[in-house]
């Protein structure tokens, strides 16, 4: 499992995950080469680079063994090794997808929309965005990480603050200090981390991997250490109350701006809670599962009630973006196979769904210079074909089964039910609150009378439609056939599972057996067990099962944890 | 055959996806031929696959085909694949059967319509996503069907997008729908959580272990799933709005199929409703029983001739909770069938009539049309019997079934449950017997003066007048004027006169002071000549202008008789215009004509322009699907004859799906008998009752058509003043709450952006571009270090 191994296999074949870096920071580079009297090339430039890094993005999704749940496509470079750095890149079910969307969305975004203004340093920060995000979706060395986790937000920050609408200073700004202020403390955490855990891994390390098999840290300084990467993460997703820089931003940014926003930006948040959090931490994450289902539930209806209220179209996406975060973050804190695949699941059908949703708001405010709803109606005489893509994608969006939404809103809420009942039940409102607060939207936009600007509004472009299409195929296609993605996501998330029974003694695989009574008495007894359960290990007659498992498990534990390192690492031999 | 099973929802599939490529090019007919072949070609499948399974023995009947594996994640796995069992063929079979006549009707009836092609691509989506919720082996499956054809009737009701109304009524049809839709959800996770699988083949199996709670909450839910698309209370709201869509929808979609899928779900799921408690089937019974007498209540009040077939429709279905309830399975199914047929028939028959009358809904406005449109009004009178339950037409049989077993279902209500039925049987006879004699008999009153015309031409009328009154009393006025001057021009002249008297007479004295022949005596006389040429001029000018003032006197006189005169006339006109008849806005008006009188010249053009319209019997296309629903409505009674068990057809054929819970009926043939008569009696008065009230006018309709029941005893206003008023001030004071209080405290950030907003105009190159410089110069060295090493 020596990183010479892994550097020896991998160095024979191309090093197709630092390319997908690389590609998008010499395109920017080239764009800034780019003499002014050249700038039109900039988005032709920005679209060649863009669609090469989405190209190889579909050579690693063609080329990733779906059997394998371990990571795949490693790329590992010793760094400062006596501190434990690493230049530590791979892909495995969790991250592919997310890897692939930003290798889409990129380019479906450049196509689709246009800068008004100084297009050159415009797609220079979208390709150097393209980069961080890239990276931060694949790095698996926890300051790599963090690096191009912070990275990402200054191209955005510039992209709103240069090119957005109205407010877009403040919004700018308040997207900043919210997102950077998060991730400040997570630095803190990640420095404990490796500092306190030093003795367990062998010296310190930053790699993910060895840290999540063998740190052991005592359960207050994990929950401390996790507790900064959280708040990091919640910032981002964002969960409710910190995701009130979220309507801003979005609404500000260029249309781009919040296709990546919402399409990626707000995944590094989900994606860090599982890979950084439930990952390294999987007991402090089991024990405070009933926190961030709380926060989850509430994000989903109280996003969804919030959008209802909205007259500006473009916020009333962001807030819904609120609420389909929120489903995710419910998967994730379920803590089972369907609720953490149903979250991988839906994180990618998000992206689709909400940056096609973006794209067509964005067509809708350069046609009509407004995005308030009362200024619009009856869009779809005029525009019938916008009117039917907006349909389908809307649809989408409410989670109409046979189209990408439902896949994984029906995964997270199965899988919650089985964990949680009760959250389930009360996130299951949501779909109510989601077919309300679109088609209310819908209505008002375009149906009704079309009068004025609205009745001579003009319909999509040939070149319109084909930019949008990749993302109405896939919201069909992954409706009605998700299968093939499911399969590359389900092994890994088999394998996260295994790591958290492993190293939580006490996550019997029966726990959701016990919360399948399914009375109502026993829905509230089971969530109450649960919880008390997790607070105090052991005392009542109950646990007296359990706690042998435990033992048992702690015999093993040496032996299965290296075990656990050494296929994890390995995988890329 | 049966291995092509999967052709039967993928015909209208493809039908779809053909149509949405080429849909707008193929245009009018063409698009809707292509829709009508690809339905008929799944009918004709649907037919092979009976064919197949008839010729099976019992257990043979109930097959699983799996497609391939739709969505897998740990232990739980839902396939695309299709359950083949008597329930769902005979679902398919009626769903195909009659989808094909609606798509072959819609031909004629969208004709002319700009989204004619459209029509089709959803009506094909429709039929293709009601044979997967029938035929899927899962119950996500199903609910893709579900929430599928939820989508289409979304699409459809909202058809015609422009007007506001129909945009609404699709919007509310959709989320009224994801409220039961909810309790689907739920219903399916616990059955998961229970079973470990939510395909049809385990849970049916395997249902007795679930425990009797857990089967119970299961019930409740899929009955609140079924209670929203089945137009249940208290979520039947939405289906009478539905309407708004053009008819061949409402018969295909809110009449004989969607709508009839809550039942199909609670039938499916029989094993588990027999593990349930008895009160959870009690509970639908009843809610079954009050929707029928409910509905029928504001059926009876209704105006609007799709209105009444549309409360007619919540009320059968009403009869369906009923039936599945009391565990009649059979009976359920059976009447979903007839109602099928008669139901569309009575929809496709109203379309017609709307058709012929020009886009006439309102029934005080039909009447006699039976002569003008012999094969709707034939065929909807063969739909009327039916669904009045007269014998031998199939309403008769299917409906009689359903009190059978209500009247048996001694644990759950009594005879209450009976008792509702048949008070409900009798108001249907009397509503559907009004809407056959307001439509088809008596008077015909299409070309009657509509309130609101006559109102126009009363305006008209006493508007006329005015407008004379209006130039009598300007011209006196002009009058008066004129002798006011001609009065000045009298007193002026006669000044003249005495001035002209004066000069005379100092002209004569000195001529007489004078003498003959003296110097200036000659010019004296001129003057004095002069001066008495003057005097008689102006005496002759001051006749005159008193002349002039005496004859504008008199046309004074004359005008301001005029005046009063037409004072007096528009006093008469408009009380004569306030006698005018108007048609009763409340009350159906039978017998008398209303005669506009005087006013008719002045009716506007549209009344004219409806003289010279001939309502017109419909195209082909339109009356053949009528035709053929009729014979269906009248002889499908025979699928489930009650006199041997031999004739039980559809028992026998239902039994493999139905896992032995059917509700075994305890009545002796004596009692089946006199239940049948009393049935057909309590008819029999209600029609004639009808006949009295609305043809030979013995009683005044006002007493029956009472307010409360033409406004649906106000349920939907309540709704709608809950979700405007406290419903929507909770969202927005949420919405309030978020952008105030949530964002003002969390961490006081925004604050502080604001704030340092002054120090950060100094700070923020400072601050935002030195960090962004800081990371992206380090992350370029990081990178640069690391990509060399890397290529080395």
């Amino acid at each position: 499992m020596s990183t010479t191994t892994v550097l020896a296999a991998e160095a024979a074949t191309f090093p197709v995950l630092p390319a997908l870096i690389v590609i998008p920071v010499v395109t920017a580079v080239i764009i800034g080469l780019l003499p002014a009297s050249r700038a039109d090339y900039s988005k032709l430039a920005a679209l060649i680079g863009s669609s090469i890094a989405g190209i190889l993005t579909v050579y690693v999704l063609w080329n990733f063994d779906a059997a394998d749940g371990g990571l795949q496509f490693v790329s590992q470079q010793s760094w400062v090794g006596d501190l434990g750095l690493s230049w530590f890149l791979a892909v495995d079910g969790i991250s592919l997808f997310l890897v692939v969307l930003t290798g889409l969305l990129f380019p479906v975004a450049i196509v689709t929309t246009e800068p008004h203004h100084d297009p050159k340093p415009y797609y220079l920060w979208l390709m150097l965005l393209m980069a961080g995000s890239f990276g931060a979706f694949l790095a698996l060395d926890l300051l790599l990480f963090f690096l191009f986790f912070e990275i990402v937000l200054v191209p955005m920050y510039f992209l709103i603050g240069g090119w957005g609408h109205g407010n877009r200073v403040y919004a700018a700004m308040k997207f900043f200090l919210y997102t950077m202020a998060a991730s400040a403390l997570m630095l803190v955490g990640i420095v404990a981390l490796v500092f306190l855990a030093r003795d367990d891994t062998g010296g310190p390390t930053f790699n993910v991997v060895t840290l999540a098999s063998q740190h052991r840290l005592s359960s207050t300084a994990a929950l401390l250490v996790f507790a900064s990467f959280a708040l990091a993460f919640a910032v981002k997703v964002p969960v409710f109350p910190v995701h009130t820089w979220l309507p801003d931003a979005h609404t500000e940014a260029p249309t781009a701006g919040s296709v990546i926003l919402a399409g990626v930006m707000l995944k590094l948040g989900t994606y860090g809670l599982i890979r950084f959090g439930l990952f390294l931490f999987p007991a402090t994450v089991r024990d405070l599962a009933p926190v961030f289902l709380t926060l989850g539930v509430i994000g989903i209806v109280y996003g969804a009630a919030v959008a209802t209220m909205q007259r500006d179209l473009k916020r009333l996406v962001a807030y819904s973006s609120v609420a389909h975060m929120g489903f995710v973050v419910l998967g994730i804190f379920a803590i089972n196979s369907q609720g953490l695949t149903g979250s991988v699941v839906q994180m990618i059908n998000h992206g689709i769904s909400t940056g096609a949703l973006f794209i067509l708001v964005g067509w809708v405010y350069e046609r009509r210079h407004t995005r308030q709803i009362e200024a619009l109606g009856g869009l779809q005489s005029a525009a019938p074909v916008m009117a039917g893509v907006f349909t389908l994608v809307m649809l989408s969006s409410i989670g109409l089964p046979g189209l990408n939404g439902f896949v994984g809103e029906f995964l997270i809420l199965l899988g919650t039910f089985s964990a949680a009942p009760w959250w389930a039940v009360v996130a299951a409102t949501g779909v109510i609150l989601a077919a309300l607060y679109l088609l209310w939207a819908y209505q008002r936009s375009f149906h009704g009378p079309a009068e004025g600007d609205n009745a001579t509004m003009e319909d999509l472009r040939l070149t319109e439609l084909f930019g949008i299409a990749p993302l109405l195929i896939l919201i069909v296609f992954l409706g009605v056939y998700p299968k093939p993605m499911i399969d590359r996501i389900e092994p890994t998330v088999d394998v996260l599972i295994e790591h958290v029974e492993d190293r939580v003694p006490d996550f019997a695989e029966d726990e959701p057996d016990r919360l399948r009574r399914a009375g109502t008495d026993g829905l509230i007894d089971a969530a109450n067990e649960a919880h008390s359960e997790t607070e105090e290990h052991g005392g009542t007659e109950d646990h007296g099962e359990t706690e042998t498992e435990a033992e048992d498990h702690g015999e093993t534990d040496a032996s299965s944890e290296t075990e656990a390192g050494g296929t994890e690492a390995g995988e890329g031999e | 055959m049966i291995d092509l099973a999967w052709l039967i929802p993928a015909f209208p599939l493809a039908g779809f996806a053909l149509l949405v490529l080429f849909g707008r090019r193929l245009g009018e007919p063409g698009a809707g031929w292509v829709a009508t072949v690809a339905s008929a070609a799944s009918f004709a499948t649907t037919v092979a696959v009976f064919a197949d399974l008839v010729g099976m023995e019992g257990e043979e009947r109930f097959r699983v085909q799996t497609l391939f594996t739709w969505i897998a994640a740990g232990s739980f796995e839902v396939d695309a694949g299709l359950l083949i069992d008597p329930l769902s063929i005979t679902m398919a079979l009626f769903i195909t059967g009659v989808g094909t006549l609606i798509h072959l009707y819609s031909i004629g009836y969208m004709h002319g319509d700009p989204k004619f092609s459209k029509f089709f691509i959803y009506l094909n989506l429709f039929v293709a996503s009601m044979l997967l919720l029938i035929l899927g082996d899962n119950l996500a499956l199903t609910f893709l069907g579900w929430e599928g054809v939820g989508a289409c009737s979304y699409f459809l009701i909202s058809f015609w997008f422009s007007d506001e109304a129909n945009a609404s009524a699709g919007k509310k049809a959709f989320v009224t729908n994801r409220i039961g839709d909810f309790g689907f959800m739920v219903a399916t996770f616990v059955l998961f959580t229970s079973l470990g699988s939510i395909n049809y083949d385990d849970i049916l199996t395997r249902a007795d272990e679930l425990s009797t709670q857990t089967a119970t909450i299961v019930v409740v839910l899929f009955m609140l799933a079924a209670a929203g698309k089945s137009a249940q209370l208290p979520l039947y709201v939405w289906l009478p709005d539905a309407m708004a869509g053009p008819t061949p929808v409402s018969a295909l979609i809110h009449a004989a199929t969607m709508v009839t899928s809550g039942v199909f779900l609670l039938t499916r799921l029989n094993p588990v409703l027999a593990e349930a408690e008895l009160w959870s089937r009690g509970l639908i019974a009843w809610i079954g029983a009050l929707t029928a007498l409910f509905a029928a209540t504001i059926a009876v009040a209704q105006t609007d001739i799709k209105k009444v077939l549309a409360y007619s429709t919540v009320s059968q279905l009403g009869y369906l909770f009923l039936a599945v309830g009391v565990g009649g399975f059979v009976p359920a199914i059976f009447h979903m069938v007839t109602h099928a047929f008669f139901k569309a028939l009575l929809f496709l028959g109203s379309g017609s009539v709307i058709h012929g009358l020009h886009d006439e809904q309102d029934m005080r406005r039909m009447g006699g049309l039976r002569s003008l449109m012999p094969v709707t009004a034939f065929t909807f009178i063969i739909g009327w019997l039916a669904i009045a339950g007269v014998p031998p037409f199939s309403g008769f049989w299917s409906k009689d079934e359903i009190l059978l077993f209500a009247w048996n279902a001694d644990g759950i209500g009594g005879k209450g449950l009976w008792a509702v039925g048949l008070v409900t049987a009798m108001l249907t006879a009397f509503y559907m017997t009004r809407q056959v004699i307001l439509t088809f008999f008596g008077r015909t009153r299409f070309f009657d003066p509509t309130a609101a015309e006559i109102d126009a031409a009363a305006s008209g009328r006493v508007g006329e007048v005015e407008a004379e009154m209006l130039a009598v009393t300007e011209a006196r006025m002009a009058a008066v004027a004129a002798l006011e001057k001609a009065a000045t021009d009298v007193v002026k002249r006669s000044d003249a006169v005495s001035k002209a008297k004066t000069v005379l007479v100092e002209a004569t004295a000195a001529v007489g002071a004078s003498t003959d022949g003296a110097e200036g005596h000659d010019k004296l006389v001129k003057a004095f000549d002069r001066a008495v040429k003057a005097v008689n001029k102006s005496e002759a000018a001051v006749v005159k202008a008193e002349n002039a003032a005496a004859a504008a006197e008199v046309e004074v006189d004359q005008l301001t008789a005029q005046v009063t005169a037409t004072e007096a006339r528009l006093s008469d006109v408009t009380d004569e215009v306030g006698r005018a008849p108007r048609p009763a806005a409340h009350v159906t008006a039978v017998t008398e004509a209303t005669d506009a009188g005087p006013l008719v010249e002045y009716l506007p053009e549209s009344y004219h322009r409806r003289q010279d319209q001939h309502p017109h019997e419909s195209p082909a296309t339109m009356t053949l699907p009528l035709v053929v629903l009729a014979v269906l409505a009248a002889v499908a009674g025979g699928l489930n004859l009650p006199f041997t068990k031999d004739l039980h057809f559809l028992e026998h054929w239902l039994e493999p799906s139905l896992f032995g819970n059917e509700a075994k009926v305890a009545a002796t043939a004596g009692t089946k008998w006199i239940l049948g008569v009393v049935a057909v009696a309590v008819g029999a008065v209600a029609i004639v009752a009808a006949f009295g009230v609305y043809l030979r006018g013995r009683a005044d309709p006002a007493q029956i058509e009472r307010r409360v029941l033409a406004d649906g005893w106000y349920v939907d206003e309540s709704y709608a003043g809950f979700m405007g008023g406290p419903g929507r001030r909770l969202f927005e004071g949420l919405s309030w709450f978020d952008r105030t209080i949530v964002d003002g405290i969390v961490g006081g950030v925004a604050r502080s952006v604001t704030v340092a907003g002054q120090s950060l105009r100094v700070l923020q190159p400072g601050f935002v571009r030195s960090y962004a410089l800081g990371i992206g110069l380090g992350s370029v060295l990081v990178m640069a270090w690391f990509v060399g090493r890397l290529f080395q």
